[in-house]
Protein backbone atom coordinates (compact mmCIF):
# COMPACT_ATOMS: atom_id res chain seq x y z
CA UNK A 1 0.00 0.00 0.00
CA UNK A 2 1.29 3.12 -1.27
CA UNK A 3 1.42 6.48 0.98
CA UNK A 4 -1.44 7.95 -1.45
CA UNK A 5 -3.91 5.44 -0.77
CA UNK A 6 -3.37 5.33 2.77
CA UNK A 7 -4.08 8.73 3.17
CA UNK A 8 -7.37 8.40 0.93
CA UNK A 9 -8.09 5.64 3.35
CA UNK A 10 -7.80 8.12 6.31
CA UNK A 11 -10.18 10.62 4.76
CA UNK A 12 -12.58 8.39 3.91
CA UNK A 13 -12.76 6.41 7.40
CA UNK A 14 -12.76 10.19 8.58
CA UNK A 15 -15.77 11.45 6.33
CA UNK A 16 -17.38 7.60 7.60
CA UNK A 17 -16.97 8.69 11.35
CA UNK A 18 -18.44 12.08 10.79
CA UNK A 19 -21.72 11.21 8.91
CA UNK A 20 -21.97 7.75 11.83
CA UNK A 21 -21.08 10.79 14.38
CA UNK A 22 -23.87 13.28 12.88
CA UNK A 23 -25.94 10.32 12.60
CA UNK A 24 -25.99 9.35 16.52
CA UNK A 25 -26.07 13.13 17.26
CA UNK A 26 -29.80 13.37 15.46
CA UNK A 27 -30.98 10.38 17.04
CA UNK A 28 -29.97 10.99 20.88
CA UNK A 29 -31.57 14.51 20.16
CA UNK A 30 -34.91 13.00 18.10
CA UNK A 31 -34.54 14.72 15.22
CA UNK A 32 -36.79 12.26 13.41
CA UNK A 33 -37.09 14.35 10.07
CA UNK A 34 -33.74 15.05 9.76
CA UNK A 35 -32.73 11.07 10.27
CA UNK A 36 -35.31 9.91 7.29
CA UNK A 37 -34.04 12.35 5.08
CA UNK A 38 -30.34 10.22 5.45
CA UNK A 39 -31.93 7.67 4.06
CA UNK A 40 -32.63 6.10 0.18
CA UNK A 41 -36.02 4.61 -0.50
CA UNK A 42 -34.94 1.57 -0.68
CA UNK A 43 -33.00 0.91 2.08
CA UNK A 44 -33.62 -1.62 5.19
CA UNK A 45 -32.94 -0.44 9.18
CA UNK A 46 -33.00 -3.92 11.30
CA UNK A 47 -32.21 -5.11 14.47
CA UNK A 48 -32.12 -8.96 14.14
CA UNK A 49 -32.17 -11.53 16.75
CA UNK A 50 -29.54 -13.93 17.27
CA UNK A 51 -26.79 -14.64 14.24
CA UNK A 52 -28.82 -14.76 11.59
CA UNK A 53 -28.78 -12.25 8.25
CA UNK A 54 -31.67 -13.53 6.42
CA UNK A 55 -34.01 -10.66 7.59
CA UNK A 56 -36.78 -11.42 5.28
CA UNK A 57 -37.35 -14.79 6.24
CA UNK A 58 -36.61 -14.30 10.25
CA UNK A 59 -38.12 -12.92 13.07
CA UNK A 60 -36.29 -9.71 13.84
CA UNK A 61 -36.95 -6.72 16.48
CA UNK A 62 -37.64 -4.73 13.64
CA UNK A 63 -36.93 -5.26 9.92
CA UNK A 64 -38.35 -1.44 8.33
CA UNK A 65 -38.54 -0.31 5.19
CA UNK A 66 -39.21 3.01 3.90
CA UNK A 67 -42.97 3.10 5.32
CA UNK A 68 -42.40 1.14 8.70
CA UNK A 69 -39.57 3.91 8.96
CA UNK A 70 -41.91 6.78 8.26
CA UNK A 71 -44.92 4.93 10.23
CA UNK A 72 -42.41 4.42 13.17
CA UNK A 73 -41.36 7.63 13.11
CA UNK A 74 -44.73 9.39 13.30
CA UNK A 75 -45.54 7.08 16.75
CA UNK A 76 -42.90 8.55 17.91
CA UNK A 77 -43.76 12.17 17.20
CA UNK A 78 -47.66 12.04 17.29
CA UNK A 79 -48.01 11.92 21.23
CA UNK A 80 -50.54 8.66 21.59
CA UNK A 81 -47.37 5.97 22.51
CA UNK A 82 -47.92 6.66 26.31
CA UNK A 83 -44.66 5.05 26.00
CA UNK A 84 -43.18 8.06 23.67
CA UNK A 85 -44.95 10.41 25.72
CA UNK A 86 -42.10 11.07 26.85
CA UNK A 87 -39.50 8.77 25.76
CA UNK A 88 -36.51 7.68 27.15
CA UNK A 89 -33.42 10.16 27.13
CA UNK A 90 -30.49 8.87 25.62
CA UNK A 91 -26.61 9.31 25.41
CA UNK A 92 -25.07 7.50 22.98
CA UNK A 93 -21.57 7.07 21.62
CA UNK A 94 -20.74 5.45 18.54
CA UNK A 95 -16.81 4.28 17.62
CA UNK A 96 -14.27 1.50 16.70
CA UNK A 97 -15.23 2.54 13.16
CA UNK A 98 -13.69 -0.41 10.35
CA UNK A 99 -14.22 0.32 6.65
CA UNK A 100 -15.01 -3.34 5.44
CA UNK A 101 -15.49 -2.84 1.72
CA UNK A 102 -15.53 -0.05 -1.16
CA UNK A 103 -17.03 -1.12 -4.14
CA UNK A 104 -17.67 2.21 -6.26
CA UNK A 105 -19.80 4.31 -4.74
CA UNK A 106 -20.59 2.11 -1.66
CA UNK A 107 -18.72 1.75 1.89
CA UNK A 108 -19.74 -0.97 4.51
CA UNK A 109 -18.71 -0.03 7.81
CA UNK A 110 -19.19 -1.77 11.15
CA UNK A 111 -19.05 -0.02 14.87
CA UNK A 112 -19.41 -0.17 18.36
CA UNK A 113 -22.47 1.50 20.05
CA UNK A 114 -23.27 2.47 23.49
CA UNK A 115 -26.40 3.71 24.54
CA UNK A 116 -27.60 4.00 28.41
CA UNK A 117 -31.67 5.52 28.40
CA UNK A 118 -33.10 6.95 31.34
CA UNK A 119 -36.29 7.12 32.17
CA UNK A 120 -38.48 7.01 35.39
CA UNK A 121 -35.66 7.54 37.32
CA UNK A 122 -33.75 4.66 36.08
CA UNK A 123 -30.83 4.05 33.70
CA UNK A 124 -30.33 1.28 31.23
CA UNK A 125 -27.16 0.12 29.08
CA UNK A 126 -27.23 -1.35 25.52
CA UNK A 127 -24.32 -2.64 23.50
CA UNK A 128 -24.77 -3.19 19.98
CA UNK A 129 -22.47 -4.35 17.04
CA UNK A 130 -23.54 -1.78 13.73
CA UNK A 131 -23.02 -2.61 10.53
CA UNK A 132 -24.03 0.56 8.00
CA UNK A 133 -23.52 0.52 3.95
CA UNK A 134 -23.76 3.94 2.68
CA UNK A 135 -23.78 5.75 -0.69
CA UNK A 136 -21.67 8.45 -1.53
CA UNK A 137 -24.05 11.25 -2.25
CA UNK A 138 -23.14 15.14 -2.49
CA UNK A 139 -20.33 15.88 0.16
CA UNK A 140 -21.62 13.11 2.23
CA UNK A 141 -23.64 9.82 2.22
CA UNK A 142 -27.27 8.06 2.21
CA UNK A 143 -27.77 4.89 4.09
CA UNK A 144 -29.06 2.03 2.40
CA UNK A 145 -28.88 -0.35 5.28
CA UNK A 146 -28.41 -0.43 8.85
CA UNK A 147 -28.01 -3.01 10.85
CA UNK A 148 -27.95 -3.26 14.60
CA UNK A 149 -27.14 -6.22 16.68
CA UNK A 150 -27.46 -5.42 20.10
CA UNK A 151 -25.34 -8.26 22.31
CA UNK A 152 -28.10 -9.47 24.31
CA UNK A 153 -30.50 -9.48 21.23
CA UNK A 154 -32.17 -12.77 21.99
CA UNK A 155 -32.01 -12.51 25.42
CA UNK A 156 -34.37 -10.54 28.14
CA UNK A 157 -34.79 -6.85 26.79
CA UNK A 158 -37.00 -3.83 28.04
CA UNK A 159 -39.37 -1.88 25.41
CA UNK A 160 -37.66 0.58 23.20
CA UNK A 161 -38.96 4.07 22.96
CA UNK A 162 -36.17 5.28 20.90
CA UNK A 163 -33.97 3.96 17.79
CA UNK A 164 -30.49 2.75 17.63
CA UNK B 1 -46.31 -23.59 55.00
CA UNK B 2 -48.31 -23.57 58.12
CA UNK B 3 -47.17 -20.34 58.99
CA UNK B 4 -47.44 -18.49 55.86
CA UNK B 5 -51.39 -20.18 55.38
CA UNK B 6 -52.48 -18.48 58.76
CA UNK B 7 -50.86 -14.71 57.06
CA UNK B 8 -53.07 -15.19 54.06
CA UNK B 9 -56.14 -16.91 55.15
CA UNK B 10 -58.18 -14.10 54.45
CA UNK B 11 -58.31 -14.64 50.78
CA UNK B 12 -61.82 -12.33 50.52
CA UNK B 13 -59.72 -9.26 51.77
CA UNK B 14 -57.33 -9.96 48.90
CA UNK B 15 -59.88 -10.60 45.93
CA UNK B 16 -63.25 -9.43 47.35
CA UNK B 17 -66.84 -11.27 46.86
CA UNK B 18 -67.65 -7.89 44.88
CA UNK B 19 -64.68 -8.33 42.25
CA UNK B 20 -62.38 -5.59 44.54
CA UNK B 21 -58.65 -6.60 44.16
CA UNK B 22 -56.56 -5.65 47.29
CA UNK B 23 -53.09 -3.45 46.55
CA UNK B 24 -51.30 -6.05 48.24
CA UNK B 25 -52.08 -8.62 45.82
CA UNK B 26 -49.67 -6.70 43.19
CA UNK B 27 -46.77 -5.98 46.38
CA UNK B 28 -46.76 -8.42 48.88
CA UNK B 29 -43.60 -10.69 48.26
CA UNK B 30 -44.92 -13.23 50.95
CA UNK B 31 -48.20 -13.63 49.26
CA UNK B 32 -46.46 -13.73 46.05
CA UNK B 33 -43.72 -17.04 47.25
CA UNK B 34 -47.01 -18.39 48.43
CA UNK B 35 -48.23 -18.02 44.77
CA UNK B 36 -44.95 -19.84 43.27
CA UNK B 37 -45.41 -22.72 45.88
CA UNK B 38 -49.50 -22.53 46.09
CA UNK B 39 -50.08 -21.96 42.45
CA UNK B 40 -46.86 -22.61 40.04
CA UNK B 41 -45.86 -25.73 41.96
CA UNK B 42 -49.69 -27.43 41.93
CA UNK B 43 -50.94 -26.73 38.98
CA UNK B 44 -50.11 -27.53 34.72
CA UNK B 45 -47.79 -24.76 33.61
CA UNK B 46 -46.95 -24.35 29.55
CA UNK B 47 -43.95 -24.97 28.89
CA UNK B 48 -43.13 -25.17 25.16
CA UNK B 49 -44.98 -26.27 21.94
CA UNK B 50 -44.43 -29.58 19.92
CA UNK B 51 -42.86 -27.49 17.25
CA UNK B 52 -39.88 -26.19 19.00
CA UNK B 53 -38.70 -29.84 19.54
CA UNK B 54 -38.31 -31.02 16.12
CA UNK B 55 -36.14 -33.96 16.46
CA UNK B 56 -34.91 -36.54 18.68
CA UNK B 57 -32.30 -34.82 21.06
CA UNK B 58 -33.62 -31.22 20.58
CA UNK B 59 -34.30 -29.12 23.63
CA UNK B 60 -35.04 -25.81 24.57
CA UNK B 61 -34.84 -24.42 28.32
CA UNK B 62 -38.04 -23.09 30.30
CA UNK B 63 -39.06 -22.74 33.44
CA UNK B 64 -42.22 -24.16 35.71
CA UNK B 65 -42.91 -20.72 38.07
CA UNK B 66 -39.47 -19.85 39.43
CA UNK B 67 -37.74 -22.97 38.76
CA UNK B 68 -35.09 -23.41 35.29
CA UNK B 69 -36.12 -26.68 33.59
CA UNK B 70 -34.70 -28.30 30.60
CA UNK B 71 -37.73 -29.94 27.76
CA UNK B 72 -36.02 -31.81 25.58
CA UNK B 73 -37.63 -35.19 23.06
CA UNK B 74 -35.83 -38.23 24.28
CA UNK B 75 -34.79 -41.18 21.42
CA UNK B 76 -38.15 -42.87 21.90
CA UNK B 77 -40.01 -39.50 20.86
CA UNK B 78 -41.20 -38.46 24.09
CA UNK B 79 -40.85 -34.90 25.63
CA UNK B 80 -39.04 -34.84 29.92
CA UNK B 81 -39.30 -31.71 31.49
CA UNK B 82 -36.31 -32.11 33.83
CA UNK B 83 -34.90 -29.65 36.52
CA UNK B 84 -31.94 -28.18 35.42
CA UNK B 85 -29.85 -29.21 38.76
CA UNK B 86 -27.55 -31.28 38.87
CA UNK B 87 -28.16 -34.24 41.69
CA UNK B 88 -24.57 -33.67 42.79
CA UNK B 89 -24.21 -30.62 44.03
CA UNK B 90 -26.64 -28.38 42.18
CA UNK B 91 -24.71 -26.82 38.92
CA UNK B 92 -26.97 -26.07 36.16
CA UNK B 93 -26.50 -28.84 33.35
CA UNK B 94 -27.45 -26.89 30.25
CA UNK B 95 -26.52 -23.45 29.55
CA UNK B 96 -27.55 -23.05 26.19
CA UNK B 97 -30.91 -22.04 25.42
CA UNK B 98 -32.14 -24.57 22.25
CA UNK B 99 -30.34 -27.03 20.29
CA UNK B 100 -29.66 -30.74 19.91
CA UNK B 101 -27.52 -33.31 21.90
CA UNK B 102 -27.73 -36.77 23.15
CA UNK B 103 -26.90 -36.08 26.92
CA UNK B 104 -26.72 -33.65 29.30
CA UNK B 105 -23.07 -33.15 31.01
CA UNK B 106 -22.29 -31.56 34.26
CA UNK B 107 -19.79 -29.03 33.76
CA UNK B 108 -18.22 -29.00 37.42
CA UNK B 109 -17.74 -32.81 38.05
CA UNK B 110 -18.97 -34.61 35.20
CA UNK B 111 -21.92 -36.41 36.10
CA UNK B 112 -23.74 -37.64 32.47
CA UNK B 113 -27.61 -37.88 32.45
CA UNK B 114 -29.52 -39.13 29.63
CA UNK B 115 -32.36 -37.40 27.81
CA UNK B 116 -34.98 -38.96 29.51
CA UNK B 117 -32.90 -37.40 32.57
CA UNK B 118 -31.34 -40.57 33.87
CA UNK B 119 -28.15 -40.79 35.52
CA UNK B 120 -25.78 -42.53 33.06
CA UNK B 121 -22.53 -42.57 34.21
CA UNK B 122 -20.15 -40.59 36.71
CA UNK B 123 -16.60 -40.07 37.43
CA UNK B 124 -14.65 -42.46 39.92
CA UNK B 125 -18.68 -43.98 41.39
CA UNK B 126 -16.28 -46.13 43.63
CA UNK B 127 -16.45 -43.45 46.36
CA UNK B 128 -19.82 -43.93 46.51
CA UNK B 129 -19.68 -47.49 47.49
CA UNK B 130 -21.43 -50.54 46.44
CA UNK B 131 -24.97 -49.80 47.05
CA UNK B 132 -24.69 -46.12 45.37
CA UNK B 133 -28.31 -46.04 43.43
CA UNK B 134 -27.57 -44.62 40.32
CA UNK B 135 -31.98 -45.04 39.37
CA UNK B 136 -32.08 -42.69 42.61
CA UNK B 137 -30.17 -39.80 41.42
CA UNK B 138 -31.55 -38.69 38.19
CA UNK B 139 -32.81 -34.90 37.14
CA UNK B 140 -36.13 -34.10 38.90
CA UNK B 141 -38.33 -34.79 36.60
CA UNK B 142 -42.17 -33.63 35.92
CA UNK B 143 -45.18 -34.71 34.74
CA UNK B 144 -45.78 -34.08 31.50
CA UNK B 145 -48.89 -34.04 29.05
CA UNK B 146 -49.70 -32.31 26.04
CA UNK B 147 -52.56 -31.23 23.90
CA UNK B 148 -52.80 -30.43 20.05
CA UNK B 149 -48.74 -29.19 20.37
CA UNK B 150 -48.76 -27.27 23.40
CA UNK B 151 -46.78 -29.27 26.36
CA UNK B 152 -47.26 -28.50 29.77
CA UNK B 153 -45.74 -29.36 32.81
CA UNK B 154 -46.29 -30.15 36.54
CA UNK B 155 -44.72 -30.90 39.84
CA UNK B 156 -48.28 -31.96 41.33
CA UNK B 157 -48.57 -35.57 40.79
CA UNK B 158 -51.99 -35.43 41.94
CA UNK B 159 -53.41 -32.53 39.58
CA UNK B 160 -56.06 -34.34 37.25
CA UNK B 161 -54.94 -35.02 33.66
CA UNK B 162 -54.19 -32.39 31.25
CA UNK B 163 -57.13 -32.56 29.22
CA UNK B 164 -59.65 -31.80 32.17
CA UNK B 165 -57.90 -29.37 33.53
CA UNK B 166 -58.01 -27.28 30.01
CA UNK B 167 -62.10 -28.42 29.84
CA UNK B 168 -64.05 -29.14 26.71
CA UNK B 169 -64.36 -24.97 25.65
CA UNK B 170 -60.21 -24.58 26.64
CA UNK B 171 -59.83 -27.68 23.91
CA UNK B 172 -62.31 -26.47 21.18
CA UNK B 173 -60.89 -22.79 21.37
CA UNK B 174 -57.49 -24.34 20.49
CA UNK B 175 -58.16 -26.33 18.02
CA UNK B 176 -59.97 -23.29 16.28
CA UNK B 177 -56.96 -21.13 17.13
CA UNK B 178 -54.48 -24.12 15.46
CA UNK B 179 -56.33 -23.56 12.12
CA UNK B 180 -53.61 -20.75 11.87
CA UNK B 181 -51.90 -23.14 10.27
CA UNK B 182 -54.06 -22.61 7.22
CA UNK B 183 -53.90 -26.02 6.05
CA UNK B 184 -50.10 -26.68 7.43
CA UNK B 185 -48.93 -27.83 10.87
CA UNK B 186 -48.76 -24.33 13.02
CA UNK B 187 -44.80 -23.62 13.66
CA UNK B 188 -42.74 -21.84 16.00
CA UNK B 189 -40.54 -19.03 14.27
CA UNK B 190 -39.01 -16.63 16.45
CA UNK B 191 -39.85 -15.11 19.93
CA UNK B 192 -39.43 -11.54 21.09
CA UNK B 193 -38.27 -11.19 25.12
CA UNK B 194 -38.72 -8.34 27.55
CA UNK B 195 -39.10 -8.00 31.64
CA UNK B 196 -41.32 -5.60 32.88
CA UNK B 197 -41.82 -4.06 36.57
CA UNK B 198 -44.74 -5.49 37.42
CA UNK B 199 -46.46 -8.45 39.47
CA UNK B 200 -47.10 -11.45 37.06
CA UNK B 201 -50.91 -10.88 37.53
CA UNK B 202 -51.34 -7.44 35.82
CA UNK B 203 -50.08 -9.68 32.81
CA UNK B 204 -52.61 -12.07 33.62
CA UNK B 205 -55.63 -9.82 33.29
CA UNK B 206 -54.24 -8.13 30.07
CA UNK B 207 -54.65 -10.83 27.66
CA UNK B 208 -58.96 -11.04 27.74
CA UNK B 209 -58.79 -6.65 28.77
CA UNK B 210 -60.74 -5.25 25.19
CA UNK B 211 -61.47 -1.58 27.18
CA UNK B 212 -57.40 -1.12 27.10
CA UNK B 213 -57.18 -1.60 23.28
CA UNK B 214 -58.19 1.71 21.72
CA UNK B 215 -56.82 3.76 24.07
CA UNK B 216 -53.19 2.07 24.55
CA UNK B 217 -53.08 1.04 21.01
CA UNK B 218 -54.36 4.81 19.03
CA UNK B 219 -50.89 4.85 17.83
CA UNK B 220 -50.81 1.53 16.48
CA UNK B 221 -54.36 1.57 14.98
CA UNK B 222 -53.30 5.21 12.99
CA UNK B 223 -50.48 2.71 11.52
CA UNK B 224 -52.78 0.50 9.65
CA UNK B 225 -54.67 1.33 6.62
CA UNK B 226 -58.77 1.63 6.60
CA UNK B 227 -59.95 -2.02 6.70
CA UNK B 228 -56.92 -3.43 9.26
CA UNK B 229 -57.95 -0.49 11.45
CA UNK B 230 -62.01 -1.33 10.71
CA UNK B 231 -60.77 -5.16 11.97
CA UNK B 232 -59.60 -3.88 15.35
CA UNK B 233 -62.65 -1.54 16.04
CA UNK B 234 -63.95 -4.67 17.96
CA UNK B 235 -64.88 -2.04 20.73
CA UNK B 236 -67.04 -0.28 18.96
CA UNK B 237 -68.75 -2.44 16.16
CA UNK B 238 -69.09 -4.16 20.03
CA UNK B 239 -70.44 -7.62 18.44
CA UNK B 240 -67.69 -9.65 20.22
CA UNK B 241 -67.45 -10.75 24.23
CA UNK B 242 -65.45 -12.44 27.04
CA UNK B 243 -66.35 -15.54 28.84
CA UNK B 244 -64.74 -17.38 31.88
CA UNK B 245 -64.39 -20.82 30.47
CA UNK B 246 -63.97 -22.27 33.85
CA UNK B 247 -60.69 -23.26 36.16
CA UNK B 248 -59.15 -19.34 35.33
CA UNK B 249 -59.53 -19.65 31.80
CA UNK B 250 -61.32 -17.16 29.51
CA UNK B 251 -61.82 -16.09 25.92
CA UNK B 252 -62.22 -12.49 24.35
CA UNK B 253 -63.56 -12.84 21.43
CA UNK B 254 -62.75 -9.78 19.62
CA UNK B 255 -63.69 -11.13 15.81
CA UNK B 256 -66.53 -12.94 15.79
CA UNK B 257 -66.57 -13.58 11.78
CA UNK B 258 -63.05 -14.88 12.49
CA UNK B 259 -63.17 -17.60 14.83
CA UNK B 260 -63.62 -20.51 12.61
CA UNK B 261 -60.86 -19.35 10.11
CA UNK B 262 -62.37 -21.73 7.92
CA UNK B 263 -65.82 -20.05 7.56
CA UNK B 264 -66.57 -16.89 5.61
CA UNK B 265 -64.02 -17.45 3.47
CA UNK B 266 -65.44 -15.46 0.71
CA UNK B 267 -65.42 -12.36 2.68
CA UNK B 268 -63.49 -9.73 0.56
CA UNK B 269 -59.79 -9.60 1.36
CA UNK B 270 -57.89 -6.88 3.35
CA UNK B 271 -55.88 -4.41 1.79
CA UNK B 272 -52.51 -5.40 3.15
CA UNK B 273 -53.17 -9.33 2.13
CA UNK B 274 -53.91 -8.13 -1.22
CA UNK B 275 -49.97 -8.55 -2.43
CA UNK B 276 -49.69 -11.72 -0.59
CA UNK B 277 -52.59 -13.12 -2.74
CA UNK B 278 -50.57 -11.92 -5.62
CA UNK B 279 -47.95 -13.84 -4.21
CA UNK B 280 -49.16 -17.17 -4.11
CA UNK B 281 -50.84 -16.68 -7.24
CA UNK B 282 -47.77 -16.42 -9.20
CA UNK B 283 -46.14 -19.86 -6.66
CA UNK B 284 -49.29 -21.09 -8.67
CA UNK B 285 -51.10 -21.93 -5.21
CA UNK B 286 -55.01 -22.98 -6.69
CA UNK B 287 -57.33 -20.47 -5.41
CA UNK B 288 -59.25 -22.14 -2.76
CA UNK B 289 -55.53 -22.62 -1.29
CA UNK B 290 -54.48 -18.84 -1.44
CA UNK B 291 -58.24 -18.15 0.48
CA UNK B 292 -57.31 -20.10 2.92
CA UNK B 293 -53.82 -19.28 3.52
CA UNK B 294 -53.96 -15.75 3.46
CA UNK B 295 -57.53 -15.82 6.14
CA UNK B 296 -55.08 -17.79 8.03
CA UNK B 297 -52.35 -15.39 7.79
CA UNK B 298 -54.40 -12.46 9.87
CA UNK B 299 -54.94 -14.96 13.09
CA UNK B 300 -57.43 -15.84 15.32
CA UNK B 301 -59.89 -13.83 15.83
CA UNK B 302 -60.31 -13.92 19.75
CA UNK B 303 -57.72 -14.20 22.18
CA UNK B 304 -57.89 -17.44 25.00
CA UNK B 305 -56.18 -17.08 28.09
CA UNK B 306 -54.73 -19.57 30.57
CA UNK B 307 -54.40 -19.61 33.85
CA UNK B 308 -51.40 -19.38 34.89
CA UNK B 309 -48.45 -18.48 32.63
CA UNK B 310 -49.91 -18.76 28.79
CA UNK B 311 -52.40 -17.27 26.17
CA UNK B 312 -53.01 -17.37 22.46
CA UNK B 313 -53.47 -14.08 20.56
CA UNK B 314 -54.23 -13.85 16.80
CA UNK B 315 -50.67 -15.60 15.38
CA UNK B 316 -48.97 -15.90 18.76
CA UNK B 317 -48.33 -17.31 22.31
CA UNK B 318 -47.53 -15.13 25.01
CA UNK B 319 -45.61 -16.38 27.81
CA UNK B 320 -45.65 -14.98 31.31
CA UNK B 321 -42.88 -16.01 33.94
CA UNK B 322 -43.10 -14.56 37.23
CA UNK B 323 -39.40 -13.57 38.21
CA UNK B 324 -40.25 -11.72 41.75
CA UNK B 325 -43.37 -9.67 43.24
CA UNK B 326 -42.32 -6.50 40.86
CA UNK B 327 -41.07 -8.58 37.92
CA UNK B 328 -42.35 -10.78 35.32
CA UNK B 329 -40.68 -11.63 32.02
CA UNK B 330 -42.91 -11.21 28.72
CA UNK B 331 -42.19 -13.69 25.85
CA UNK B 332 -44.16 -13.27 22.32
CA UNK B 333 -44.00 -16.35 20.64
CA UNK B 334 -44.57 -15.95 16.32
CA UNK B 335 -46.09 -18.45 14.76
CA UNK B 336 -45.96 -19.56 11.03
CA UNK B 337 -47.15 -22.59 8.76
CA UNK B 338 -44.40 -25.27 9.17
CA UNK B 339 -44.30 -25.92 5.49
CA UNK B 340 -46.17 -23.43 4.26
CA UNK B 341 -44.85 -20.55 1.85
CA UNK B 342 -42.42 -18.87 2.50
CA UNK B 343 -43.73 -15.55 1.61
CA UNK B 344 -47.18 -16.29 3.96
CA UNK B 345 -44.43 -16.96 6.74
CA UNK B 346 -42.46 -13.46 6.18
CA UNK B 347 -45.96 -11.62 6.00
CA UNK B 348 -46.82 -13.44 9.64
CA UNK B 349 -43.31 -12.27 11.00
CA UNK B 350 -43.58 -8.43 9.85
CA UNK B 351 -46.78 -8.28 11.60
CA UNK B 352 -45.32 -9.72 14.59
CA UNK B 353 -42.58 -7.32 14.52
CA UNK B 354 -45.27 -4.33 13.60
CA UNK B 355 -47.52 -5.07 17.31
CA UNK B 356 -45.01 -7.08 19.32
CA UNK B 357 -41.93 -7.10 21.29
CA UNK B 358 -39.52 -4.54 22.55
CA UNK B 359 -39.43 -2.26 19.00
CA UNK B 360 -43.05 -2.84 18.45
CA UNK B 361 -45.65 -0.74 17.74
CA UNK B 362 -48.10 -2.10 20.52
CA UNK B 363 -46.07 -4.13 23.23
CA UNK B 364 -44.10 -1.14 24.41
CA UNK B 365 -47.35 1.29 25.10
CA UNK B 366 -48.06 -2.35 26.50
CA UNK B 367 -45.45 -2.36 28.94
CA UNK B 368 -45.30 1.47 29.79
CA UNK B 369 -48.75 1.53 31.68
CA UNK B 370 -48.32 -2.11 33.23
CA UNK B 371 -45.05 -0.25 34.66
CA UNK B 372 -47.77 2.64 35.62
CA UNK B 373 -49.68 0.15 37.17
CA UNK B 374 -46.84 -1.36 39.72
CA UNK B 375 -45.77 2.16 40.06
CA UNK B 376 -49.25 3.24 41.03
CA UNK B 377 -49.85 0.88 43.59
CA UNK B 378 -47.25 2.40 45.40
CA UNK B 379 -49.83 5.17 46.55
CA UNK B 380 -53.31 4.74 48.27
CA UNK B 381 -52.89 0.89 50.19
CA UNK B 382 -56.27 1.08 50.77
CA UNK B 383 -57.94 1.50 47.73
CA UNK B 384 -58.93 -1.01 45.70
CA UNK B 385 -58.02 -2.16 41.99
CA UNK B 386 -61.13 -2.44 40.19
CA UNK B 387 -62.18 -5.35 38.28
CA UNK B 388 -66.08 -5.32 38.71
CA UNK B 389 -66.51 -3.54 35.25
CA UNK B 390 -69.38 -5.75 32.91
CA UNK B 391 -71.06 -7.34 36.39
CA UNK B 392 -73.91 -5.56 35.10
CA UNK B 393 -74.77 -7.25 32.23
CA UNK B 394 -73.28 -10.86 32.02
CA UNK B 395 -75.10 -13.69 31.44
CA UNK B 396 -74.63 -17.45 31.57
CA UNK B 397 -72.20 -19.45 29.06
CA UNK B 398 -71.24 -22.39 28.17
CA UNK B 399 -69.76 -22.59 31.31
CA UNK B 400 -69.25 -19.61 32.89
CA UNK B 401 -70.67 -16.09 32.79
CA UNK B 402 -70.42 -14.36 29.49
CA UNK B 403 -70.14 -10.31 29.55
CA UNK B 404 -69.74 -7.27 26.95
CA UNK B 405 -66.52 -7.21 24.72
CA UNK B 406 -64.58 -4.87 27.16
CA UNK B 407 -66.04 -6.67 30.37
CA UNK B 408 -63.59 -7.64 32.85
CA UNK B 409 -65.24 -11.09 32.93
CA UNK B 410 -61.79 -12.85 32.11
CA UNK B 411 -59.91 -11.17 35.06
CA UNK B 412 -62.53 -11.76 37.17
CA UNK B 413 -62.45 -16.12 36.04
CA UNK B 414 -57.94 -15.68 36.55
CA UNK B 415 -59.08 -14.92 40.25
CA UNK B 416 -61.70 -17.30 41.26
CA UNK B 417 -59.32 -19.95 39.86
CA UNK B 418 -56.30 -17.86 42.23
CA UNK B 419 -58.84 -17.83 45.09
CA UNK B 420 -59.57 -21.91 44.60
CA UNK B 421 -55.71 -22.36 44.58
CA UNK B 422 -54.67 -20.38 47.35
CA UNK B 423 -56.97 -21.68 49.62
CA UNK B 424 -56.21 -25.15 49.33
S1 LIG C 1 -22.28 -30.54 40.71
FE1 LIG C 1 -22.69 -31.72 38.98
S2 LIG C 1 -21.15 -33.23 39.01
FE2 LIG C 1 -20.78 -32.12 40.81
FE1 LIG D 1 -52.27 -4.30 24.87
Amino acid sequence: MNMMTKTNDLVLLQKVSAFLWAEADLLDAKDYDAWLALWLTEGFYTLPIGEGDDFDNQLNLCHDNDRMRRDRIQRFQQGFSISSAPPARTVRTVSRFVIESVEGDTVTVSSAEHVIEDKFGRQRVWAANMKHTLVASGDGFKIRTKVVRLLNSDGMLNSFSYLF
Amino acid sequence: MLHAYEKFSDLDALYSPDAKVATSMYENADLFNEEMERIFKRTWVWVAHDSELADKGSFKLSNVGLEPVIVVRDRKGDVNVLVNRCRHRAATVCEVKKGKTSSFQCPYHGWGYGLDGSLRGLPYPEQYGEDFDKGAHGLKKLRTESYNGMIFATFNDEVEPLVDFLGPEVRRYIDLFMKQGGGFPVKVLGEHQFTVPMNWKVQLENTTDAYHFPVVHKSFMQSLDGDAEEAFKFLDTGKGYVEDLGNGHSVMVMIPERIDLDENLDDPVEERFLPLVQELREEGYPEDQVKKIVRAVGGAGFNLNLFPNVSFSLAFFRVLTPINVERTDIRHIALGMDGGPAAANRMRMRLHEHFQGPMGFGSPDDAEVWERVQRGTKGGEDLPILVNRGLIDEHPGALGPRGHISAETGMRAAYKMWKRMMSL
